[in-house]
């Protein structure tokens, strides 16, 4: 509570001359009680766990920096990885920073990647390559989307909780995706259910001599042009006031449900083109078992940058590095692929305790 | 709970009520919060056997006192008694073991519960619910009280009328001697608040003391023995059995009005405001109407007249209609009957936004809910009304250093004290949010405003600065609608007064600045008194 008449409003010279290096410690210390402390301790808690199962943990993570990072495949793999996840971040940053929990963006990637999946093959002979891919993308956006409207309407004009419909309408959504190909879209010519397959020459070009798929630089593009909309623009603007307290928004006469349904709209529309990226740029076809469950795995990661799109890309980038990393450890030391799971839970474990610890500190001193 | 069971009727029965000995007593409480002073030196004696009612508006200080007798707050100065005995309330426990049981204005029951379960809430975890004896102690209260309720039915299912029983017998079945209903008929049908009033009187023969909270007039005469009138936290009167049993329904009325609205001794008498009011008419109300429901009031046939330079007065006792009329004139509540002209311009239909570009503003008296974003930083919170328009922004695209001037100029323009114009708005203090959002509602072409409890919650000083500025924008031309539940202001700055009570207006009156007549004839009409619009155009 800033009283009347504190001292900074007679001399805010002086004041800010002094507050400026201790509000610089301050964030700096509250840099490291919400992200690097937890880091930290996250590896630490992890390490004593792979001492218990009797694996040195030293081997276990210069193993995974060293494959995922420090040779020319791996630090391929890893940016390749990075794209649909991007694709991700910049759906979650859109509907978090404006208040909306959407957790179904697994269903609205599976749905975008099989309406890619199903459409791009056929065109191939039709359209030219670019406009193939861009009709994917298209239709995987609208495809996720439309997976989002149930949970858009209710919540935009019943007030129903978008926590737990966005998340039965995933588990539909996954079904339906699974189905849609082993029904509608199957491959005659196998014998696996999956979809038709985009041939290699056909899919988003690859960057220079590298293997990276250059929806990389689309996922970049878009969590960079999502937190610029989200902090520059008069659109964002509103989404946020929406997120952050709705009455204030009607009062400044804003259409609530509108900007809700945009808001769904949005975030749904970039789920569905993650999934497009992962089959346009890698992939090229969809199992009927095929669930990476990505959406779920980067809400941890936009939650630890603060919704902020840099922040998320630096995560992004890591947490690809741990997946490729870690996938090569499972075969080489024994350690299972699952163990990233854990890192990940003792990172939320340690990111909620840093979180309390910032909590109790703030009101200390207020 | 097990002994408490078996004890309650003996109690009532070994502890008679003396007459003259208080089973509470406030004494010289005072509790401040910063910037304002929510009870100031306020004694009472609560006697048993007796309805006693604390009558008051809205920030009168009722929820405070409710608040110390219920052990959520400490006084800051003087003390509590029970039976005599000096006694800390320092926790709800410690309240309910003094035998004071509250029954909150907001139920504090869990609806998915059923009534039993409910009624055992907080009983030692290791023990079954003593269903036996809970069924025949709830027969005897359905004899006594005619409290009857279905064990078995899930609470949230209830009335809230049966819902408060429940509460009421929570209160009994833990043998208490003091039971306090906080608003206990705001929920409630009238036919409702009757029957409650009927069980309050059989709850006191029992022995028992009431504290009846309400800011209804009718009912403190209706319900009460004793009447407590608190006003801006000091007690302004107290009206004793005998005394309201000596006088007639009116007399008592009358009485009371004059502790709530009359001028107290030693007031500073607030200059009246000379009239700038223009001949045209800015703002034309016809036949207003909206929907109500249960919690919030419609408008019914609300016509007004603002004229250039002109203040209106709204009076009225909170929560009869004045935010529904704010709003609707502000485009934030849609109307069902009725016409709004602004200028000569049917404006019934136009946005809020619209509204706001042709120079109608509202100043909401919810500044934390609804006019500010605590999160946001002091300079988006002077812009949130006009995003996406320039100069703020071009095509879409903020401009953060226009925004951080603009706000940095109303910063002095309007002294608010605040570190910079990036500090949350949510850290400042309430004064200083209000003075941020006035200087919004004042920027660009402003032509009429219309201010909801503009001064409601601040402390001296912000009053006298607000309603410095409401007067020096008539001043300058602009029509104010100015709702207040403050008389002393209303009778100080408006031209005209007109009383809303029950989402109508109950009458129009010129202002001549105070008189006794008028500010008890303004009284009345709060009060529900119809009285014919002598002064309406």
């Amino acid at each position: 509570m800033v009283d009347d008449a504190t001292p900074a409003a007679e001399n805010p010279d002086a004041e800010a001359a002094r507050a400026a290096p201790l509000a610089w410690r301050g964030s700096m210390k509250r840099f490291l009680t919400l992200t690097a402390g937890p880091i930290v301790a996250a590896f630490v808690l992890s390490a004593v766990i792979l001492l218990l199962v009797g694996v040195n943990p030293l081997t276990y993570y210069g193993y995974i920096l060293e494959r995922s990072l420090f040779s020319g495949l791996g630090l391929e793999q890893t940016a390749t990885r990075m794209a649909p996840l991007l694709f991700l971040c910049a759906s979650l940053i859109v509907a978090f920073r404006a208040g909306i929990w959407n957790l179904g963006t697994d269903g609205q990637f599976l749905l975008g990647a099989v309406v890619a999946a199903a459409i791009a093959p056929l065109l191939v002979s039709v359209l030219p390559g670019w406009a193939v891919l861009l009709t994917g993308f298209v239709l995987a956006m609208i495809a996720g989307g439309l997976w989002s409207i149930v949970p858009a309407l209710l919540k935009a004009y019943q007030g129903v909780n978008e926590i737990i419909t966005t998340l039965m309408m995933s588990f539909l959504g996954v079904l339906l995706a699974s189905t849609l190909v082993k029904l509608v879209f199957r491959d005659p010519e196998t014998t696996v259910p999956q979809t038709r397959t985009l041939p290699v020459e056909d899919r988003l070009p690859r960057l220079f001599d590298t293997s990276i798929s250059s929806g990389l630089i689309w996922g970049l593009v878009a969590v960079l042009a999502v937190h610029l909309m989200m902090t520059r623009t008069a659109f964002g603007m509103k989404l946020r006031m929406v997120g952050a307290n709705p009455a204030a928004a009607s009062h400044a006469g804003l259409s609530v449900p509108l900007l809700t349904m945009a808001t769904f709209a949005l975030s749904a529309g970039f789920a569905g083109l993650s999934g497009a990226s992962e089959i346009l740029g890698v992939a090229g076809n969809v199992r009927a078992d095929w669930n990476p469950a990505y959406g779920l795995m980067v809400i941890p990661l936009v939650f630890l940058a603060r919704f902020h799109g840099v922040g998320s890309i630096v995560l992004v980038f890591f947490y690809s590095a741990l997946l490729i990393g870690s996938e090569s450890a499972a075969r080489r030391l024994g350690v299972p692929q699952d163990f990233t799971l854990v890192l990940v839970a003792s990172l939320l474990i340690c990111l909620g305790l840093g979180e309390y610890i910032d909590y109790r500190k703030q009101k200390q001193e207020r | 709970m097990s002994t408490s069971v078996a004890m309650a009727t003996e109690t009532a029965n070994d502890l008679p009520p003396v007459p003259g000995a208080g089973v509470i007593g406030v004494h010289r409480v005072t509790k401040r919060f910063p910037g304002v002073t929510a009870v100031d030196d306020v004694s009472l004696t609560i006697h048993p056997g007796e309805v006693h009612v604390l009558l008051g508006e809205n920030g009168a200080g009722k929820s405070t006192l409710v608040g110390i007798l219920a052990g959520l707050q400490e006084p800051d100065e003087g003390y509590l008694s029970v039976d005599g005995n000096r006694t800390r309330l320092a926790s709800p426990s410690a309240s309910l073991n003094a035998g004071i049981s509250t029954v909150f204005q907001h139920s504090m029951l869990v609806p998915t519960l059923t009534v039993l379960e409910n009624l055992t809430l907080g009983a030692p975890w290791y023990e079954r619910p003593p269903r036996a004896r809970i069924e025949a102690r709830m027969a005897e209260l359905k004899r006594e009280f005619s409290l009857s309720l279905p064990l078995d039915a899930v609470t949230g299912d209830l009335s809230l009328g049966q819902q408060q029983q429940i509460e009421i017998a929570r209160a009994l079945l833990r043998d208490s001697k003091v039971l306090i209903l906080d608003e206990a008929t705001s929920m409630l049908t009238p036919q409702g608040a009757q029957e409650l009033g009927a069980r309050m009187q059989k709850l006191v023969k029992g022995g028992l003391a009431v504290i009846f909270i309400t800011h209804k007039l009718a009912e403190a005469y209706q319900f009460g023995d004793r009447i407590s009138v608190l006003k801006q936290g000091a007690l302004a009167g107290e009206m004793g059995p005998e005394q309201l049993k000596s006088m007639t329904e009116k007399q008592a009325v009358d009485e009371i009005v004059r502790l709530m609205f009359g001028r107290e001794d030693g007031a500073t008498s607030t200059e009246h405001r000379q009239s700038t009011a223009r001949a045209e008419t800015l703002l034309r109300i016809e036949q207003l109407a909206t929907e109500g429901d249960a919690d919030v009031v419609g408008l019914e046939n609300v016509s007004l007249a603002l004229k250039a330079g002109e203040i209106l007065g709204i009076a009225g006792i909170d929560g009869n209609g004045q935010k529904q009329l704010a709003e609707a004139v502000a485009g934030q509540r849609p109307v069902s009957a009725g016409r709004v002209e602004f200028d000569g311009i049917d404006i019934t239909r136009a946005t809020v936004a619209q509204r706001r570009e042709i120079g109608l503003r509202y100043l909401t008296d919810d500044r934390l809910e609804e006019g500010s974003v605590g999160a946001f930083p002091v300079s988006e919170n002077t812009v949130l009304k006009d995003v996406g328009r320039p100069p703020f922004w071009v095509n879409g695209i903020e401009r953060p250093a226009r925004i951080a001037q603009h706000a940095r100029d109303l910063i002095a323009r309007f002294s608010v004290y605040t570190p910079s114009e990036t500090t949350p708005i949510g850290r400042l203090s309430g004064g200083n949010i209000q003075k941020v959002l006035l200087g919004r509602e004042l920027s660009g072409e402003a032509r009429a405003v219309v201010f909801n409890k503009p001064t409601y919650g601040l402390d001296l000083q912000n009053i006298d600065a607000s309603r410095q500025r409401i007067s020096e924008i008539a001043a300058q031309g602009m029509g104010v609608v100015l709702i207040s539940t403050d008389l002393d202001e209303l009778m100080a700055l408006s031209d005209r007064i007109a009383v809303i009570e029950g989402g109508r207006i109950r009458g129009v009156v010129d202002n001549d600045g105070g008189g006794e007549a008028l500010r008890l004839r303004i009284g009345r009409m709060m009060a529900g008194a119809e009285e014919h619009m002598e002064t309406m155009e």
